[in-house]
């Protein structure tokens, strides 16, 4: 018999079985096979730069877990862990103006952002375009690659002792982390939200021509780039209420441009990606962590929408507490399934 | 206080977008606190079969809205005239939101176009409620073509600038029979007010709530402005004055 069966073999998913079995739990992650949000996601922990006007809980949350991902990556080995830290970068005078709010606001919660000045910007990043008007500075805001995520979780978890299979069984506590599947599921309100993103990399061997992850609006368009040591720059991305998955020629026109209108040489890369993925979204774009109300044994984590590679490691630690215990941490309430009752 | 198009009347002199919103919950509060009872939504952005997990059009069946679908992001008329088409089968409303966009940069209509698929639309049974600019001669031009309604521009969408031609926006209102609804433009409530008190019969806003710090918050204010600008309008304002006049009169004032 098992003891935990998780559902959805996500990093999520992968996660709180790699930390249930490390706990002495018998755990079975079911795995349909299809490529899920983590797939397409650039991989950016940024609790900062991603702070928006009324999430200040969810806002504490990112923070909290990003403090784990040292650690969190130490343990898994070479997971494109990379702390340059993100360069906030504005084209015109409207898009500063954009950039300088929210930065006025996420510094207002005392979290670690600065203003730079064109010069100090392009001091840190020589290549990036002599228009921009200037930005900010978020050191705290590191990235990890999720392709090499995936696979190393999964290797630790089997290390581990758990089973990945693709049928489901019984079990004493099942934990639904499927992502978008999950609606089907639990009947919560999880839906795909769609996003394209592109996938460059840098004509000559080696890694590309800047070492920080830079998020930009570039007239009105925002965008991000985040360069990889192996030469990858992963370029998106597009926010659409859509379940489709087509490539759109209007989405890759406005990425590229935004993305060369703040990093000129990019025009010189080689496309080598486009694909469109699809977060699982929430209604207050925060993610579902905690007991199904009504379903006894059943444990939702799922729903982490743009975040959920920044909260791997807390939902792991919180879930498997919950699972251990059966009792959840004070700082899993906000998120409750039972908000959506 | 109701505002008719097109023989519906709305309790609500408020239409409201919903592009800009960060999450749906921040949308819900705002469409609720705006009071709306007519939603703008572009066929683009969304799909009309029911989506697992819930999305925007769950929550404007929840919210009691009526949906106004609209042609954003056409370029030119044949584009908005098929768009509207698709919309009026998805969403089973002859109603449209008619867009038609003549530039990135500044999002202004192509008056030239648009007079065409209004035309076109009108004659194919639409209700048509065209974005405008604030030039009194389209609206008119609009207006004869047959259109419910019309709906000029107080500035570029999403500008926040307010209503940069008022003179122009009154004389719309005078210029035609249809309601005038001024769509785009507003930042603060006060624009709401402004344009209600022009003469407007009703205002279009999207980002000035959607973008704010507290959407539901300015939501309300929207509310409250379109209220007190539609008030103000009828209540036959004071004419402006050089001088002071002393609002406690002189005479009959005993000599002490």
């Amino acid at each position: 018999m098992t003891d935990v069966e998780v559902v959805g073999a996500g990093p999520i998913g992968l996660a709180i079985a790699w930390r249930c079995a490390q706990r002495g739990m018998r755990v079975r992650v079911v795995d349909d096979g299809r490529a899920g949000a983590a797939h397409a996601a650039a991989g950016m922990l940024s609790p900062v730069a991603e702070a928006y006007f009324g999430e200040e809980v969810l806002t504490g949350l990112l923070v909290e877990s990003a403090k784990r991902w040292p650690a969190f990556a130490a343990e898994l080995g070479d997971v494109g862990y990379r702390d340059d830290g993100t360069l906030v970068v504005a084209l015109t005078s409207d898009d500063l103006a954009e950039a300088d709010r929210l930065r006025a606001y996420q510094a207002s919660l005392k979290l670690p952002i600065t203003a730079m000045r064109p010069s100090e910007l392009r001091d840190r990043e020589p290549r990036l375009s002599p228009r921009i008007r200037g930005g900010a500075f978020a050191p705290g805001d590191h990235q990890v690659d999720p392709r090499k995520l995936v696979p190393a979780l999964r290797r630790a978890a089997v290390a581990a002792g758990v089973t990945i299979t693709d049928e489901r069984e019984p079990a004493g506590v099942t934990v639904v982390a499927a992502g978008c599947g999950s609606a089907a599921l639990t009947g919560l309100p999880v839906r795909p939200v769609k996003g394209q993103v592109l996938r460059l990399r840098a004509p000559d061997p080696g890694p590309p021509g800047f070492r920080h992850v830079i998020r930009g609006y570039a007239d009105s368009r925002h965008v991000y780039l985040v360069p990889r040591a192996g030469g990858e720059v992963v370029v998106g991305a597009t926010v659409e209420e859509l379940t489709d998955s087509v490539v759109t020629a209007g989405a890759v026109l406005d990425l590229l441009r935004a993305a060369a209108d703040l990093v000129p040489d990019i025009a010189e890369y080689h496309l080598v990606e486009a694909l469109a993925g699809h977060r699982p979204g929430t209604p207050d774009n925060a993610p579902i962590l905690g007991p199904l109300d009504g379903r006894a044994g059943v444990v939702v984590a799922t729903g982490h929408h743009r975040h959920g590679i920044v909260l791997t490691p807390i939902t792991a630690d919180l879930i498997a507490d919950l699972v251990e215990k059966g009792v959840p941490d004070p700082m899993l309430a906000p998120f409750t399934p039972a908000r959506f009752a | 206080m109701s505002l008719t198009i097109a023989g519906e009347s709305f309790g609500s002199r408020l239409i409201l977008g919903t592009g800009g919103a960060s999450s749906l919950a921040a949308l819900e509060e705002a469409v609720k606190a705006s009071g709306t009872e007519l939603v703008t939504v572009a066929l683009r952005r969304v799909e009309a079969a029911a989506t697992m997990g819930g999305g925007l059009l769950d929550l404007l069946d929840r919210c009691g809205v009526r949906l106004l679908p609209n042609t954003a992001g056409c370029y030119t008329a044949t584009e908005a005239v098929k768009v509207a088409h698709l919309a009026r089968e998805a969403f089973e409303t002859p109603w449209v939101k008619l867009e038609v966009i003549g530039d990135e940069r500044t999002l202004l209509p192509d008056g030239v176009e648009l007079v065409r698929a209004a035309e076109e639309l009108v004659a194919d049974g639409f209700t048509v409620l065209p974005y405008t600019t604030d030039d009194p001669i389209l609206a008119r031009r609009l207006a004869d073509v047959g259109c419910a309604a019309v709906m000029p521009a107080g500035a570029p969408i999403g500008s926040g600038l307010g209503v940069t031609n008022p003179h122009h926006i009154a004389l719309i209102r005078q210029n035609v029979e249809v309601p005038v609804i001024l769509d785009a433009g507003i930042g603060t409530a006060s624009d709401a007010a402004l344009a209600m008190e022009l003469g407007c019969d009703g205002v279009l806003l999207a980002t000035a709530v959607t973008r704010a710090a507290d959407p539901a918050r300015m939501a309300a204010a929207m509310r409250h402005a379109v209220e007190a600008g539609w008030l103000a309008a009828g209540a036959g304002r004071i004419p402006k004055r050089f001088h002071a006049l002393a609002s406690t009169p002189d005479e009959g004032r005993p000599d002490l």
